[in-house]
């Protein structure tokens, strides 16, 4: 073991015999272009709509229950896929969610959550659990589209202008979800939930 | 041949004349859904819009349930959850600035008054309603009590 790790480590440190600097530089650049930009593809793909609800857990049921809600079919038809909400936009905190994501391919594998009863079983600490995330974040991703510099006080009710101009003077830790939970899927069992 | 073909060219085009004579596809009744006749699928009337003005409205009598004087469109009201009760129950009605469910929804069936909505009264839709801009489907002659009221003492006093 130790032998064939010494071989190797040698034969990184020689210089190359046959190639040349060029080759090897240019063939290095090419190589690193061709391996970021099909990394980053195979990313996009897995924040596709199309990808999450390849699974029938995620179609049959958030998906579904998207469906009714304003952020699926509205009046001037700007939607939300899943990861506008459930994935971050930049990168850093996007990798972060990735390796996460890696626990939900064990899940699928294993079948947790593969029937309705399985499902509503983990509805309210799978829910928990992106209502810490958003809590944790500030509600980041509903601020990539929401945006109290762009919200029209005067044009909400009096009750939600209060909220809104409230929590954007910072008086307070409210954020998004702490009032706007259950948007987009139907709620679990709220009772000893504090909200 | 020639026989057969023009048989069955006048059999298919009597049937296509009867397909279409009234009294194979007579006229629909004018009830709730108007003209047209039976076999025809006419076009669905338009969604009566939500209404957008909170303006709440007086009971007509005085056991009328309110009617919502919002929209309440995706409210989850079901064994898990219970949207209404999030601005109406006891506890958030004064930060919310929602009238509270009044005390009788707190009465089991034996007049008892319990800690929470009973699950006879839970599901608020059974009762309140909100109002949209539809045209009424049916005519009503209802008079709210009132008018009964004062028309009863007009008549009195003549």
């Amino acid at each position: 073991m130790m032998g064939r790790l010494k071989y190797y480590w040698r034969l990184l440190r020689k210089p190359s015999v046959h190639y040349s600097l060029g080759f090897l530089t240019l063939g290095g650049f090419l190589a690193g272009i061709i391996f970021w930009g099909g990394f980053n593809t195979a990313l996009e793909v897995t924040n596709t709509e199309e990808f999450c609800i390849g699974c029938h857990e995620m179609y049959s049921n958030p998906y579904q229950e998207l469906k009714d809600t304003i952020h699926y079919t509205n009046r001037s038809g700007v939607r939300a896929e899943c990861s506008d909400c459930h994935v971050p936009h930049d990168w850093t905190h996007k990798i972060g969610r990735k390796m996460e994501a890696s626990k939900e391919v064990w899940g699928w594998l294993f079948g947790t959550i593969d029937t309705p009863e399985k499902f509503e079983e983990k509805r309210l600490e799978l829910a928990q659990r992106e209502w810490h995330r958003l809590k944790a974040n500030d509600s980041l991703e509903c601020r990539n589209c929401h945006e109290f510099e762009s919200m029209d006080f005067t044009l909400q009710d009096p009750r939600a202008a209060e909220a809104h101009s409230t929590a954007l003077t910072g008086e307070g830790d409210q954020t998004c979800i702490d009032c706007h939970k259950g948007i987009a899927h139907e709620l679990p069992d709220m009772a000893g939930v504090s909200r | 041949m020639k026989k057969l073909i023009a048989i069955l060219l006048t059999a298919s085009f009597a049937m296509v004349a009867t397909a279409e004579s009234p009294s194979l596809s007579p006229s629909a009744p004018d009830g709730l859904r108007e003209g047209g006749t039976l076999g025809k699928v006419g076009d669905a009337p338009p969604i009566a819009g939500d209404p957008r003005d909170v303006k709440r409205e007086v009971r007509n009598y005085p056991e009328q349930p309110p009617v919502i004087p919002h929209s309440i469109r995706g409210y989850q009201v079901d064994k898990r959850f219970n949207r209404c009760l999030e601005c109406h129950s006891r506890e958030s009605a004064p930060s919310a600035g929602a009238p509270m469910v009044s005390v009788t929804h707190f009465m089991d069936r034996n007049f008892q008054v319990r800690a929470e909505v009973t699950p006879g009264r839970y599901f608020c839709t059974q009762c309140h309603v909100p109002q949209t801009d539809a045209e009424a489907l049916v005519e009503s002659d209802f008079k709210p009590i009132d008018q009964v009221i004062r028309q009863g003492a007009r008549e009195d006093s003549q």
